[in-house]
């Protein structure tokens, strides 16, 4: 059966190969999601190894007691920044980056639903991120933690001096805008431009992740967004939201950002168990066990994410009705949780399994995981949390999760997605020799934490005397520490080794199961050449192997896979008319408004010490973001005209 | 059988750009995400002012909302706003019957509205400033000027919008088939009319 051709669901033009910047320039105009996306990792990535300088800083500073390698303002400076670096510039843009390129892959769709709102997020968030780090020259970075408790955030000679909060809380709220966009356009993308056929229970996991994911950023951000905006104005304009002896209460802003913050851990999360629940089954030659528990336990984590926050406020007190509700709902995630593990286990259990360099990460991050997941659940007691809260428990808690979780699971998305974005394998032997120096590094710096804690040991220190009975963990968490480094390291080194000499992967390497590997390594700028009608969750593999049953569930009757109307993969890469097919054109319009925005953005930080100057900046960029929406409008209106 | 159907019913009102998965336009249902996010964004703002109200009358120098903020003048405003929302039904009712005059001048009366409201806001703030409620006189001042400021940045990019649609109206043309530019800023135009419904309830209307 042929394939369907279907008009683009966008506002479309004809590429105009003259008019198009190409070259490096190329890159600064793009609309492309696949493109979008690799700018997306890239830039993580750097920000990804920025942020794993500062916490090698720190473990230096952390490995004899009384040292005197960083001064306590540059410790809490690294500190604050290696955590704002972490969540809001590397795991989550890798996770959105994943996303952007292969969510419309796998769904069949040419582009993200608003192509120029996607180039506008990838903006916004290189922006936000250099702003941010830009405090470093201007006048000293952010110092107070990335969770910036009010008041100890507040302006004052003895608080935060420098114009370091705002840079953190003017540069997430530029790199917020970009996440509240890439949320409506992942959201709007995935409801709305699936293929035909695609219907939602046969989602491939990873964009069942992504469009819960972005459920969540859609309600969590607003409440971080308010949480910024009451402190920018605390300490620039007077107010006095967080400023108990003036009326104002620290715990409002306790509860405004956890109340985003707990759920960011599952924007954090969840991309990543959609990543797990795509290697698992491949490796394993089986279909993933109990698709729509999955699916469903998904959508419970991302409702559960909002119920729990006040868990991260055992310690203030909040009495015992409050701790009690918080610390059950806490627990209750356990369970979507774990059924989402034993799925995944499930689906290793007499599976033909492969072990490529991704599988060792897909498991690597189940095992790391579980620990991370074990010392939550003892963390919701909240008699265990009042002793163990603002410990090194904790620390070893959320990198266990974090890292071991997420970091672990992204290795394990970028081994096998690799040769989709490059038409070059990694290199499997680096990859596996990368990942036990890794295990054995990340396990030497971050188990030993666990004890450090139960023995008294606080967070956010930046020395300690000798005697405590936590030298030699804290010396070998130093040492292992630079085992990571050198893992990562070795992955930047196969990287480059790979791109440039790597072996050729063919269309579809790993003999995958979803749409993403019907097309070609690297996908044509249109992804498919015709779109693709799917009868399946396994479209790709009931189209290869016709004559395997096939039972999606216990309840329906098992058919043969040839009863199903394969892909036409031919049909799918035939090679293509220029100008037959319809995209965006490139267009500097959302870099123009990214730029713009961050004019306006150092004009309201400064308005407060240099209001002239500040209001001529605000001015002249929101005159600038005139000029860039009309322009943009322009380019709409140009392409919606040559698609009609 | 359900797993061989291929049917795909095309969308259901034709749009220009092809059928959608869920039939609704992908703009449409953006916007509807985005108003989602707005949503916990004043919901944010609004319990804060909720939550400081007793704590600030509870102070010995209580700046109290009933007698720092006259109604009447506000009750007008509001009045103005939730006419500029009816105008705004009137002016995509006209377009969808192709009736570009009508279309026009409700559309201006929209934006219109929304410049009155803005302007007795202003006038409002200057009138409050001089009674001393300011941004830092009391808690009242900080969450009354931080809640109604941000609503009214909102009216004013709404205005923004308004006039920007009405002007592509001049030299792109809307029609019957084609007017989604006026759907998408009638929903954020009557998102932020139904916010000030809210906020004007809980600041000058609950004792």
């Amino acid at each position: 059966m042929a394939t369907v051709e279907r008009p683009l669901q966008r506002p479309v033009g004809i590429p105009q190969a003259s008019a198009a910047p190409s070259g490096w320039l190329s890159w600064f105009s793009t609309v492309d999601h696949k493109k979008i996306g690799i700018m997306y990792m890239l830039s993580a990535f750097v920000f990804f190894i920025i942020g794993g300088i500062e916490a090698l800083l720190m473990r230096i500073q952390l490995g004899t007691p009384n040292n005197t390698f960083l001064s306590p303002d540059v410790y809490n400076q690294l500190m604050t920044m290696h955590g704002t670096t972490m969540v809001f510039l590397a795991v989550m843009p890798l996770n959105v980056g994943l996303g952007n390129y292969i969510v419309p892959l796998m769904i069949g769709a040419r582009d993200m639903a608003f192509p120029r709102m996607n180039a506008l997020s990838i903006w916004l968030f290189i922006l936000g991120g250099l702003m941010l780090y830009s405090s470093f020259i201007l006048g000293g970075a952010p110092n107070a933690g990335w969770f910036a408790y009010a008041p100890l955030t507040e302006k004052g000679p003895t608080l935060s001096a420098t114009h370091g909060m705002d840079y953190w809380i003017l540069g997430l709220t530029l790199t917020g805008v970009a996440s509240i966009a890439g949320a409506v356009n992942f959201i709007v993308t995935i409801l709305n431009m699936r293929a035909p056929g695609m219907k939602i229970n046969r989602m491939p996991l990873f964009a069942w992740a992504q469009l819960v994911t972005q459920f969540i950023v859609i309600f969590a951000f607003p409440s971080l967004t308010v949480a910024q905006v009451f402190l920018l104005f605390d300490r620039n304009f007077g107010t006095r939201f967080f400023l108990a002896n003036e009326g104002g209460d620290p715990m409002l802003w306790l509860h405004l950002f956890w109340f985003f913050g707990h759920p960011e851990v599952y924007i954090l999360i969840l991309p990543v168990f959609g990543i797990v629940s795509e290697v698992l089954p491949v490796f394993s030659r089986k279909p993933i066990f109990g698709y729509a528990f999955i699916a469903y336990s998904t959508v419970a984590i991302g409702f559960l994410g909002f119920l729990v926050w006040a868990h991260h406020m055992f310690g203030t007190g909040l009495g015992p009705m409050v701790d009690a509700f918080f610390s059950g709902a806490s627990m209750l995630i356990a369970i979507p949780t774990g059924v989402k593990i034993f799925n995944w286990i499930a689906t290793i259990y007499r599976g033909s399994i492969q072990m490529k360099a991704a599988m060792y990460y897909a498991l690597g991050f189940i095992a790391m995981f579980v620990i991370g997941g074990i010392s939550g659940i003892t963390l919701a007691s909240p008699p265990v949390d009042l002793q163990q809260t603002d410990s090194y428990y904790v620390v070893a808690h959320f990198h266990y999760v974090l890292f071991g979780g997420a970091i672990f699971g992204i290795f394990a998305g970028t081994f096998y997605w690799f040769p989709k974005f490059t038409g070059r394998y990694l290199n499997e032997t680096l990859g596996k020799v990368q990942f036990w120096i890794l295990l054995i590094g990340f396990n030497l710096t971050f188990g030993p934490m666990h004890e450090l804690g139960t023995q008294g040991m606080p967070r956010r220190i930046y020395t300690y005397e000798a005697g405590m009975g936590w030298d030699f963990w804290n010396m070998v968490q130093t040492v292992a520490s630079f085992g990571i480094a050198i893992a990562v390291a070795l992955f930047m080194w196969n990287m480059i080794v790979s791109l440039r000499s790597g072996q050729r992967a063919t269309n579809d390497p790993w003999d995958g199961a979803t749409l993403e590997w019907a097309t070609a390594s690297p996908p044509p700028a249109y992804n498919f050449a015709s779109t693709p009608t799917v009868h399946s969750r396994r479209p790709l593999w009931d189209s290869k192997y016709p004559d395997l049953d096939v039972a999606h569930s216990p309840t329906t009757k098992p058919v043969k896979r040839r009863e199903l109307a394969p892909l036409d993969l031919e049909e799918l890469n035939r090679p293509v008319e220029p100008g037959s097919i319809h995209l965006p054109s490139p267009t500097f319009a959302p870099l123009y408004v990214a730029i713009a925005l961050c004019v306006v953005f150092y004009g309201i930080l400064y308005l407060s010490t240099a209001a002239i100057p500040s209001v001529i900046a605000i001015v002249v960029g929101l005159g600038f973001f005139a000029f860039g929406v009309t322009v943009w409008l322009r380019a709409a209106d140009r392409d919606n005209a040559s698609a009609h | 059988m359900s797993e061989l159907t291929t049917a795909h019913a095309p969308a259901a009102h034709g749009s220009a750009h092809g059928e959608t998965s869920l039939g609704v336009d992908s703009r449409k249902l953006g916007i509807w995400a985005f108003l989602g996010s707005e949503t916990m964004f004043f919901g944010a703002l609004i319990v804060t002012y909720l939550i400081y109200k007793p704590v600030n009358a509870a102070r010995s120098d209580a700046q109290l909302p009933h007698e720092m903020l006259g109604i009447n003048f506000t009750a007008l405003l509001a009045a103005i706003l939730l006419a500029s929302s009816l105008t705004m039904v009137l002016s995509l009712a006209s377009i969808r019957k192709n009736d570009q005059k009508w279309f026009t001048i409700w559309l201006a009366a929209t934006a219109g509205l929304g410049l009155c409201f803005l302007g007795g806001q202003v006038y409002e703030f200057t009138h409050l400033y001089h009674e001393g409620l300011t941004l830092s006189s009391s808690l009242l001042g900080t969450t009354f000027f931080v809640l109604t400021g941000f609503h009214g940045t909102h009216v004013a990019i709404g205005v923004a919008w308004l006039l920007s649609v009405l002007f592509r109206s001049r030299t792109l043309g809307y029609n019957v088939a084609e007017h989604m530019d006026v759907e998408l800023v009638g929903l954020y135009w009557h998102f932020v009319d139904l916010v000030w419904v809210a906020v004007f309830t809980l600041i000058y209307l609950l004792p």
